[in-house]
């Protein structure tokens, strides 16, 4: 055999299997999965003590290549998911150009190709130049490999659009991944309206800028029959608004970031630009309905929205600096440390969130280890303590608000296909 | 007299009430200074202050610099459009390169909420705060204290009304907090769309109508309301503001019988304010301003000797 994953406890929910078990794999795929396999492998690993899981897939990252390889590269964002324990990753299309054409989809499959150990799941455009105007050419770029349209980052607007484009991604199976933000009720905005932008003098964005469209989306996902997709779902009303859509059997789902669980508003006090992003930092009674719908199975996934910035684009001041935050590298041992250790989602719930539902969300042949699958495998050590230090990240970029925090648990080992592309 | 114990001014949030008092005390000494045939003390003589300013000001920055040159102290005035910000230069940049020049003090304004803070944390030099984007003036809100204080004796138990735009006015922040602290009581009044949310947590009672924060006022603070408010869908139109919110005669009578009016300034006439309740006796807007430059030079003469202490985390 290829590969021997020996003794290490095996978390995959597609087949209902927590237990301690040998994984063998042969030409990139699960072979067999058995108590204690007799045969040699080729390589083996010893994990003991340690859990395996499918693949980890990260559906929202920025990889900013083509356009902005000063702060990411395909090459340096995927070795950063590799290190955070991702055997995948959906990358976002406002890129420059933006990802709205055959040729561009292309060229990310490429250089993935040459400069990725992981796999990258590209989303194309919702509209062309992600202007919100005309529909871009998502039957050619499905064509060429996309897993989901999105104008992440430049929201449509236009209700119009938005219905036309879930009418016409159906022909494809794509699903509709939707930043939710009404822009008008935003403008201006750099952190969450509330008490503490008033004291801080920041111009407030409106959470009702996001929870509006969580609602138009849902509206139009019952009209059109489309598969949509919430993206980082920020507010506990957004969140109340897909438990009514998935209640009514709507092909509704979300995901959320672990700056969203585990922050709030109240970080932004010391004008850090790490504590800006869109959707902003909320308060804590947000937080506390996100953590709820976590534990609850409203929330789908959990998504880094890996936004990297040059340090230069960073150091400004807070309403010039732009949003967005690095998150490959920190978001595994985040959520083992913060929400597994602490007893609030067990190990079946976080595969579920970080492979079993991205994977089906977005249709890959990915998130389970039955015999004949891919052999993307991510290995955890639960009890490994480390500390977040930006210097160390693969990530070209350093705008991180975690710096210092001291976390047990985290990615161990990632493998794709077989093949182990990070060993920590 | 006793100093600061901390380097910078960047806001009132961060100031004790003990340590206000000391400022009110201190620019209440100096300010017999303006008296004096030579209006000059040595308190800052060899000492640098560079006035930053990132945002046209007329006001506080030449009460500023009065305040500077009545300190004795070296100043360098660096105003947006001489200085390489319009080059591209980044404000840390700039304040590096300052730095590098050694000052004792850089007092600056800007349009961002919390660049004072930002240069705060990388510069040795003293940061006073004249005034960062819809944040903070603190400033202003010492020398409206110390023109309350003067007429009133107190700034406890009085009833002090904030009215205008809310939302977009950083003396109103600073103001709230400042008058809160001391124990007097706020009302701020305004339109709805221009009271931001969750104001009432700074220590303010809110009202929109003008006639609830007049009544019974001890001290009634007017804010400039700006026409573009108009085209933001605040307000339908400065007419109709001055219909609702306006400060005439008639309305005045409501206030207590000795009660003062402020205003930050600059004044909009027939908007805000009346011309027959601006001059009015019981007006005391240009005794704020005599009053700026003592409280001013207050504040220059407290940090002076502090560069180099560790910033002050924000704190409420």
């Amino acid at each position: 055999m290829q590969l021997i994953v020996r003794q290490g406890r095996v978390v995959d929910p597609s087949q209902k299997l927590n237990k301690v078990v040998d994984i063998g794999i042969e030409e990139g795929r699960v072979a067999e999965i058995a108590p204690r396999i007799r045969k040699k492998g080729r390589k083996e690993i010893d994990a003991r003590g340690l859990v395996v899981c499918p693949g980890f897939i990260d559906m929202h990252v920025h990889l900013r290549e083509p356009g902005r390889e000063d702060s990411e590269t395909i090459e340096s964002g995927t070795s950063a998911a590799a290190r955070g324990g991702f055997t995948g990753v959906a990358c976002m299309p406002n890129t420059s150009p933006v990802n709205d054409s055959e040729a561009v989809t292309a060229f990310i499959l490429e250089r993935a190709r040459e400069a990725s150990r992981i796999a990258v799941y590209p989303i194309g455009a919702i509209t062309k130049g992600s202007q919100g105007e005309m529909l871009a050419e998502i039957g050619e770029m499905h064509r060429t490999g996309i897993v989901a349209i999105s104008d992440d980052g430049r929201p449509v607007q236009n209700s119009q659009v938005m219905r036309r484009a879930m009418e016409y991604s159906g022909l494809f199976g794509l699903p509709v991944i939707d930043h939710c933000e009404d822009r008008d009720l935003s403008a201006g905005g750099c952190m969450n309206e509330g008490y503490y932008a008033t004291l801080l003098g920041l111009r407030g964005i409106n959470p009702a800028a996001e929870e509006l469209h969580v609602m138009r989306d849902c509206v139009l996902a019952r009209q059109t029959g489309a598969q949509v997709h919430i993206a980082h779902i920020s507010t506990g009303q957004s969140l109340a608004a897909v438990k009514r859509a998935k209640k009514e059997g709507l092909r509704v789902t979300c995901e959320v970031t672990p700056h969203h669980l585990l922050l709030t508003e109240a970080q932004v006090t010391s004008y850090d630009t790490n504590t800006k992003m869109n959707p902003p930092l909320r308060s804590q009674e947000d937080v506390d309905a996100l953590v709820q719908g976590l534990c609850a199975g409203v929330i789908d996934a959990i998504a880094s929205d890996h936004a990297p910035h040059n340090i230069n684009d960073k150091m400004l001041e807070f309403d010039r600096a732009p949003f967005g935050i690095v998150g490959l590298e920190t978001a595994v041992s985040l959520i083992l440390d913060r929400f597994v250790r602490t007893g609030l989602i067990g190990l079946e719930r976080l595969v579920e969130l970080f492979s079993t539902n991205p994977a089906r969300i977005l249709k890959l042949e990915r998130g389970t280890l039955s015999p004949g699958s891919w052999a993307d495998l991510t290995v955890l050590d639960c009890e490994r303590p480390w500390e977040v230090r930006s210097a160390e990240f693969l990530s070209r970029s350093r705008n991180t608000p975690f710096e210092g925090w001291k976390l047990r648990g985290g990615p161990a080992m990632t493998i794709v296909r077989g093949r182990v592309v990070w060993n920590g | 007299m006793a100093s600061l114990n901390q380097k910078d001014l960047l806001g009132i949030a961060q100031l004790s009430v003990e340590e206000i008092q000391l400022i009110l005390d201190t620019a209440d000494a100096l300010r017999q200074v303006a008296d004096r045939p030579v209006k000059k003390v040595p308190a800052l003589r060899g000492k640098t202050v560079i006035n930053l300013f990132f945002e046209a000001s007329t006001r506080t920055r030449s009460s500023f610099e009065l305040a500077e040159k009545r300190l004795s102290a070296d100043i360098l005035n660096l105003a947006v459009s001489t200085s390489s910000v319009s080059k591209g230069e980044t404000l840390l940049d700039t304040a590096r390169n300052l730095e590098s020049m050694a000052p004792d003090i850089i007092v600056v304004r800007h349009s961002s909420a919390g660049a004072p803070h930002m240069l705060s944390k990388v510069c040795r030099s003293s940061i006073i705060n004249a005034g960062d984007g819809m944040h903070e003036h603190p400033t202003q809100a010492l020398l409206d204290a110390l023109t309350v204080r003067e007429v009133k004796g107190r700034l406890s138990d009085l009833k002090i009304a904030i009215i205008g735009d809310i939302a977009h006015s950083r003396v109103a922040r600073s103001d709230t907090i400042l008058f809160h602290k001391m124990g007097a009581q706020v009302w701020v009044c305004g339109p709805p769309t221009l009271i931001p949310w969750d104001y009432d947590k700074l220590g303010a009672r809110i009202t929109g109508h003008l006639e609830e924060a007049l009544e019974g006022a001890d001290v009634v603070m007017m804010l400039r309301v700006q026409h573009e408010r108009q085209t933001e869908a605040f307000l339908p139109s400065t007419r109709e503001y001055y219909n609702f919110y306006g400060l005439t005669r008639e309305r005045m009578r409501l206030a207590k019988k000795d009660t003062i009016v402020m205003h930050p300034g600059p004044m909009n006439r027939g908007v805000e304010i009346d011309s027959d309740v601006a001059d009015a006796p019981y007006s005391v807007i240009l005794d704020q301003v005599a009053n700026g430059i003592a409280t001013r030079m207050a504040v220059l003469y407290l940090l002076s000797g502090n560069a180099g202490l560790k910033p002050r985390k924000q704190t409420r």
